[in-house]
């Protein structure tokens, strides 16, 4: 009986002996989900993702933790949802759904800057190469350039999938993705006050003329699912259900469906993300080198992507003569709207009868669209080159 | 492949192909919103 009871007692006490001998990375994990309870609830980052993900991190460094092996909780979310790409393309329908594209229809020329506003991606790439990643890991890493979180989740999970890089670096990316989102408001003004002069920051710009017919907002989702499609149809996932989303929105016929889209499916999308995310981020895959690496590389693609925007912009102002303000070029990245923001904000504080919202919303919708472009073509060359 | 012949078509293809994409986007955004103008708001006659 006394053994029993004994033996009763010593199983329970199995896992905090576990965490004093060999727990000592899941300790730090904890602590980083504790850094991430702080950051989100705290300071308001990104808080609907890092709650999620610092749960799920949480959950899965806890001693003899079994919610990641077969069968366990979130294992069976990943396996549901991660596994298969599935949830990042929810969340893909959703923000479709909530993005008005007509800033960037009355005024196209602004797709330019989501172009430019992706040169982060690829001068990263080349950087991640240079340091000994995989073509794989690299093309992962470098699309944290793409400001974009279910982006980084789609392509890293892809290649995941492919066992071509390890599934404890999807955590990584994903929390670096959705850090660096959420520092855009820490690093976009040095760079931007860094690359222009005060006379370029003070630039005013004409409003934005005429209306877009609903008409043309209704054939545009579809017009740039078939183009992009036909270009580059290893991304047609990522671009379709972005574009599907705009469509029922575009369309107000369905409206049931847009609300739930942007409502219901993208918050249980992102939920079950975060938390299967977070079940990735085990104590001893998690703390190697190449994590540090991983966030170190992704703040490189952000500022380059700000550096390429705001370059563009400067380029545009001296071939107009002066009519285009460079700080515009700044919202050619994905973090939507908050880039646009920022530029309106930098804009008045040169300048107080300047109104650069609606350009750089333009901007920033293109840059949604332009990160998107950038991973579909990505994932089109790789397969073209026989890496995936 | 070497690690530079693949960094270097990823970034001339792939940077490219993006800018290039989205010039043709452009393109199609200006014709779109030709084809289909938005009309002028018609106002109510006065009573």
């Amino acid at each position: 009986m006394v053994d029993a009871l004994l033996s009763g007692l010593s199983a329970l006490a199995e896992g905090a002996r576990h965490l004093a001998s060999a727990g000592g990375p899941n300790l730090i994990m904890i602590a980083i989900a504790a850094t991430m309870f702080y950051l989100a609830i705290a300071k308001g980052v990104e808080p609907l993702l890092l709650l999620p993900i610092g749960f799920g991190c949480l959950l899965a460094n806890l001693p003899l933790s079994d919610v990641m092996d077969a069968d366990g909780v979130l294992r069976t979310l990943y396996d549901f949802g991660i596994g298969n790409e599935l949830f990042p393309l929810l969340i893909f329908v959703g923000i479709g759904s909530m993005t008005d594209f007509t800033p960037l229809l009355a005024n196209p020329k602004l797709l330019l800057f989501g172009a430019a506003g992706q040169l982060g991606i690829f001068l990263t790439l080349i950087v991640a190469l240079a340091l000994g990643f995989t073509k794989e890991e690299a093309v992962s890493v470098a699309m944290i350039g793409a400001c974009d979180g279910p982006t980084v989740i789609y392509v890293a999970n892809l290649f995941a999938g492919l066992e071509k890089i390890p599934t404890a670096m999807v955590g990584a990316l994903a929390v670096a993705a959705y850090s660096y989102m959420a520092l855009v408001p820490i690093l976009q003004p040095p760079i931007m006050r860094l690359l222009t002069t005060k006379k370029e920051r003070a630039t005013p710009m004409p409003s934005v003329k005429g209306t877009v017919s609903p008409a043309a907002r209704i054939a545009f989702p579809i017009v740039v699912t078939i183009i992009t499609g036909i270009i580059a149809p290893k991304g047609l996932p990522l671009m379709g259900m972005i574009m599907l989303g705009n469509f029922m929105k575009e369309t107000g016929v369905v409206t049931r469906l847009t609300k739930a889209s942007e409502n219901e499916i993208a918050n249980i999308s992102t939920l079950f993300l975060g938390l299967a995310i977070g079940g990735t981020m085990n104590g001893p895959d998690f703390l190697k080198t190449e994590t540090l690496m991983v966030f170190g590389l992704g703040l490189l693609a952000i500022v380059v992507d700000t550096a390429g925007g705001v370059l563009l912009g400067k380029l545009w102002y001296v071939l107009s003569g002066g009519k285009v303000n460079p700080l515009v070029g700044a919202a050619g990245i994905s973090a939507y709207p908050m880039a646009a923001r920022l530029v309106q904000a930098e804009g008045q504080r040169w300048n107080k009868q300047n109104f650069l919202l609606m350009h750089a919303m333009g901007a920033n919708t293109g840059g949604q669209i332009g990160s998107v472009m950038a991973a579909a073509i990505m994932l089109s060359v790789l397969k073209g080159l026989g890496v995936i | 492949m070497s690690t530079f012949t693949f960094g270097a078509t990823m970034l001339v293809v792939g940077m490219g192909g993006t800018l290039l994409t989205l010039y043709l986007l452009t393109l199609l955004i200006r014709g779109l919103t030709r084809l289909l103008p938005a009309r002028p708001a018609v106002r109510a006659p006065k009573p």
